[in-house]
């Protein structure tokens, strides 16, 4: 299934959003995630499925002002 | 002391994180100006980096509040949701909302950040809404639930200080009971302590000290000024005037023309 994370195309076999974090490396605990722009809460990642095309973002800490 | 949402702050400097020439010299700044606030954002991960969490074991090192931006907003949905996930990751409702409204001055958008402080104070965020000094719009944001204010001085990153005292006067006497933070366009520390003579509660800023030559310096440069400010305006300023009073007594004085 094709899903674009954090503006990447990616080819992979995750059905859901754990499942996809897992695949792509991303085991920080300090991450939060959102898909097609609405924010999914870390206890709901392994109940949201994925969709053909899905855009989905990962992000974590930085600096800020 | 000021009181943000039920938390009081002594150090009315709230200090950025970004644009420091190293962590090392960022950690430093923070601890020897006695800084109790930072801000902070979020940006795209990526996979295998630990950036994240290394940035994240300096801030937590320094045991002082975070309060998250949205920075780079342009609108009420990525401004919620970037909200959202702050709130998951950093673990606390406060939010500096951002939704900016011109690419040149970045702006906040009036319009945008009523609708999106409208949506986070509904769910429970506890805003900081990054504003222009505009009466109404402080009206209407007070409503909506905002319980500080969160105006600009000037452009960010401009080092002009403050555009527009009168509106900032203006916002002072109109919100006695809300907290006021003069946020971004700050340059060196005199326009720090001008603000907070004005009567506002503390200061944001970030470039002014990060781009110093001598970041640790100007931090605590601008931890006495606004502690000197605040004492200032509690002492209450005498009025300006055109023409000159004269201060040494007169009379008695020897006639000798």
């Amino acid at each position: 299934m094709r899903i674009i994370v954090n503006g990447e195309p990616r080819e992979v076999a995750a059905l859901t959003l754990e499942a996809l974090l897992s695949e792509c490396g991303y085991h920080s605990a300090k991450i939060a995630t959102a898909l097609n722009s609405t924010f999914v809460h870390r206890h709901l990642r392994s109940e949201t499925t994925l969709s053909e095309n899905d855009r989905v973002e990962v992000v974590s800490p930085i600096e800020g002002g | 002391m000021v009181d943000f949402y039920g938390t009081c702050i002594k150090n009315p400097l709230l200090l950025g994180t970004a644009r420091y020439p190293s962590p090392a010299l960022l950690a430093k700044a923070v601890r020897e100006a006695g800084v109790e606030v930072v801000t902070v954002s979020l940006r795209r991960e990526s996979v295998g980096s630990a950036d994240g969490n290394q940035f994240w074991d300096l801030i937590r090192d320094l045991g002082v509040k975070v309060l998250p931006n949205t920075a780079g907003c342009f609108s009420v949905g990525e401004a919620v949701t970037t909200a959202q996930m702050a709130r998951e990751v950093f673990e606390t409702d406060w939010v500096k909302l951002e939704v900016v409204g011109n690419r040149d001055t970045l702006q906040p958008d009036p319009f945008g950040l009523l609708e999106a402080a409208t949506i986070l104070c509904r769910d429970n965020f506890q805003v900081f809404p990054y504003m222009t000094e505009d009466l109404v719009l402080a009206e209407k944001l007070v409503e909506v639930g905002c319980r500080v204010l969160m105006p600009w001085g000037s452009p960010i990153g401009s080092g002009r200080g403050l555009n527009n005292e009168y509106g900032l006067r203006t916002l002072r006497a109109r919100f006695e009971g809300i907290p006021i933070v003069v946020d971004a366009g700050i340059g060196v520390p005199s326009h720090a302590a001008r603000a907070m003579e004005l009567g506002c509660d503390a200061v944001l800023l970030n470039t002014a000290v990060a781009r110093a030559g001598d970041p640790v310096a100007m931090a605590s440069a601008f931890s006495d000024a606004v502690r000197a400010g605040r004492a200032a305006y509690l002492a209450t300023p005498i009025e300006m005037s055109d023409m000159a009073t004269p201060s040494t007594p007169v009379i008695g004085k020897a006639f000798l023309s």
